[in-house]
């Protein structure tokens, strides 16, 4: 049997919507970074779900160009939260507010 | 002709160029000499086209440079036209303008300037040349305006002097008044005529409809009055008194002046189109004459004095123009330049000697320490009052007698003119040479010197021109005067033999009578007096208040005007807008500067809450 498209939307979702919250919500850098690596994730779902149920190899194509562009960035953003948090001792992103107007 | 006439021209060019050149290597000199030769050698070019001239059938030789402008139905070539007319200005021109040069040489020694001096004069002589020869309105509007800025430069020669530099500054402008009214009959001329040379303007004036014909005879008025000194623009040219003597005497006797009066006389054929335009003429020329004369009455500076005598004798010429005595009015420049050219050398002369003093009052029996200069002035003041034999005896006879047979009344005026200006020239001389000598503490007890032979040998030169200038055109000399030699120029002889020689005679006596009264007053009343609050009317020494006028009626206005647009347009208006701009921009950045907050959970939200409206948005697209 084969499962309905929809439910990997749906499963698609919700993992967004869990990263959203969680980038919302959660003042630490590192918990941020792992929410957004969720909500990419689930992008990265709804293309392949698409990429099958349409039979169109883009999809597929788009999600390894996302994955290496998710590796780069959280390559940088860690070098980046390791630096903050060598000079803070923390990683409390609402304490760095420096460049506000 | 051809290869000489353009010599005339550029001799005092190449004067001019050579000093600017070779500024540095040449002393002061040689640049006298180069300067000083150029011109001479000018006259002499002058002198040889004028004999040239007199063995051409046609009297009328165009000599063509180059094409200058080609536009169109405008063509303007840069060409000379040598006539009778022309070669007479030419030949005075030139002619006292070396005699000035040469003066200059000795005046202007140990001058800071004295290379740009020389410089400006050179340029100042090239200019009216230009003026003179030019065969067409461009090419003359060219040597116009040259003689324009070249007077600004050397009226304002002392230019750290306020005074100077406000006095060139207001010749420039009055000139440029006129300038407007030379451009105007340009345009006209051209629109009716399709030419701006003279010889074209002159063979279609029948193009001209009368009411143009004016126009165009009021607008060179205009120009006339500018350049020459007379109402309503006349009063820049005793300011003008700020430059050096020689320059006074270059502005007043040989250049710049007597333009505006070249001008009148050149165009004798559109003028014969309107006598209304020349009724206009004789009385601006009239009233010119005579309100110049009462304020030379009233002057105390000897320099003054003999401004005001020049703008008035030059109000003499323009009412000779406006009774059709072109002939007469030439007479009278010429024999004006010898005159004048002598007068102002000799106050210079006297100035020289005293080291600067121009206030008659400090002056006073000179005639014994200034051995050369006092016969000459003597012999200029006795010209310029119209004493016989004199020059002035006979040019002035010449105009008034012209006046007489057109317009009563003017002539009245032009002979109480006469006695006005042998009363204002006795007392200058009078208060000059003669009485007790008030000039020591001005010397320093010193006792004043004769001047170098540079500066009297040309004044000498010119007394004897003032003796002799009345032959070249006396009354009943015909074939060979001066108005029978112009007389191809004007295609007519000016009417002056429809009188009988027993009223001649009679206008001579009157004008000789005028003379006399006016000497005689001057001497009872000036011998043993030195500042007389009767006969020095205030109204008079402030020039009729015409500055003041002017002043009120526009000085003052536009200042007002001027304060207007300074606290309104340009604190209100403009620096409002402006600042306004600014300040607005400045205020909108303050509120929206706080969106920065720096929280990026903050900027995150905002983004979530963008992204669910494209969705919502989107979805609602679709269904």
């Amino acid at each position: 049997m084969t499962i309905p498209a929809s439910w990997f939307l749906v499963l698609a979702a919700l993992l967004f919507g869990v990263g959203a919250f969680g980038v919302l919500t959660r003042r630490s850098a590192l918990i941020m970074f792992m929410c957004i690596e969720l909500m990419l994730n689930a992008v990265n779902l709804t293309f392949v779900t698409f990429a099958r149920s349409l039979s169109d190899i883009g999809g597929q194509t788009t999600v390894f160009f996302i994955m290496v562009v998710a590796a780069a960035e959280v390559t940088v953003g860690l070098g980046i939260v390791v630096a903050v948090f060598r000079r803070r001792e923390s990683t409390s992103v609402d304490e760095l507010s420096e460049l506000q107007g | 002709m051809s290869h000489l006439a353009p010599l005339i021209l550029v001799l005092p060019l190449l004067g001019f160029l050579l000093v600017l050149m070779n500024g540095r290597s040449l002393n002061n000199r040689m640049v006298g000499i180069i300067a000083t030769g150029v011109v001479g050698l000018s006259f002499l070019a002058t002198c040889v086209a004028f004999v040239l001239l007199l063995h051409d059938h046609d009297r009328e030789v165009t000599v063509n440079l180059f094409t200058w402008i080609s536009v169109d139905t405008l063509h303007v070539p840069a060409a000379l036209l040598i006539d009778p007319l022309s070669i007479t200005m030419c030949l005075f021109v030139t002619g006292i303008s070396t005699l000035i040069h040469w003066y200059s040489t000795a005046y202007m020694e140990g001058e800071k300037d004295f290379r740009k001096f020389f410089l400006y004069l050179n340029l100042f002589v090239f200019s009216m040349l230009t003026l003179v020869l030019a065969n067409n309105l461009v090419f003359t509007f060219v040597g116009w305006e040259g003689v324009g800025v070249c007077s600004y430069w050397l009226v304002s020669f002392y230019f750290d002097r306020d005074a100077a530099a406000s006095a060139g500054k207001k010749a420039f402008i009055y000139n440029r008044i006129g300038d407007v009214g030379l451009l105007l009959a340009m345009f006209l001329l051209f629109v009716h005529t399709h030419t701006l040379t003279y010889l074209g303007i002159f063979s279609s004036t029948s193009l001209l409809s009368p009411t143009i014909a004016t126009l165009v005879v009021l607008a060179l008025l205009l120009a006339a009055t500018g350049k020459s000194a007379q109402i309503p623009l006349f009063n820049w040219l005793p300011d003008a008194m700020e430059g050096p003597t020689p320059v006074s005497a270059l502005i007043h006797a040989a250049t710049m002046v007597t333009a505006g009066v070249y001008l009148l006389v050149r165009m004798s054929p559109v003028l014969a189109l309107s006598s209304s335009g020349r009724m206009t003429i004789a009385i601006i020329g009239g009233l010119t004459a005579f309100v110049a004369a009462t304020i030379a009455t009233a002057q105390k500076d000897i320099k003054k004095v003999l401004a005001f005598s020049t703008v008035s004798q030059i109000g003499y010429m323009v009412l000779a123009v406006g009774v059709g005595a072109y002939g007469a009015a030439l007479f009278l420049m010429v024999s004006h330049a010898f005159f004048k050219a002598l007068l102002f050398l000799g106050s210079g002369s006297v100035i020289h000697s005293l080291g600067g003093e121009q206030d008659m009052r400090k002056m006073g029996g000179l005639a014994k320490w200034l051995p050369l200069t006092f016969p000459t002035f003597l012999v200029g003041w006795l010209t310029i009052s119209g004493v016989p034999p004199f020059a002035g005896f006979w040019s002035k006879g010449d105009v008034l007698t012209n006046v007489f047979a057109h317009n009563k009344p003017l002539w009245a005026l032009g002979v109480v003119t006469a006695i006005l200006t042998a009363y204002y020239m006795t007392r200058l001389f009078v208060l000059t040479f003669r009485g007790n000598e008030r000039f020591r503490e001005v010397t320093h007890q010193h006792d004043p010197h004769e001047s170098p032979l540079a500066m009297t040998a040309p004044l000498l030169i010119l007394a004897i021109l003032s003796v002799l200038g009345g032959l070249l055109d006396l009354p009943w000399a015909h074939g060979f005067s001066l108005t029978h030699f112009l007389a191809p120029t004007f295609g007519f002889v000016a009417p002056i033999g429809a009188q009988s020689t027993g009223l001649q005679t009679g206008l001579a006596l009157v004008d000789f009578a005028a003379a006399l009264i006016g000497l005689f007053a001057a001497f009872t009343i000036w011998r043993n007096t030195v500042e007389s609050t009767t006969f020095e009317k205030p109204f008079f020494e402030h020039v009729w208040r015409w500055d003041d006028a002017y002043d009120a009626m526009f000085g003052r206005p536009l200042e007002q005007l001027a304060q207007v647009s300074n606290d309104v347009v340009e604190n209100r208006i403009i620096d409002g807008a402006v600042e306004g701009l600014g300040g607005s921009v400045q205020r909108s950045g303050e509120g929206i500067r706080k969106l920065q907050a720096g929280m990026v959970r903050q900027y995150a939200l905002a983004m979530v809450l963008g992204l669910t409206v494209i969705v919502v948005y989107l979805v609602g697209r679709v269904r």
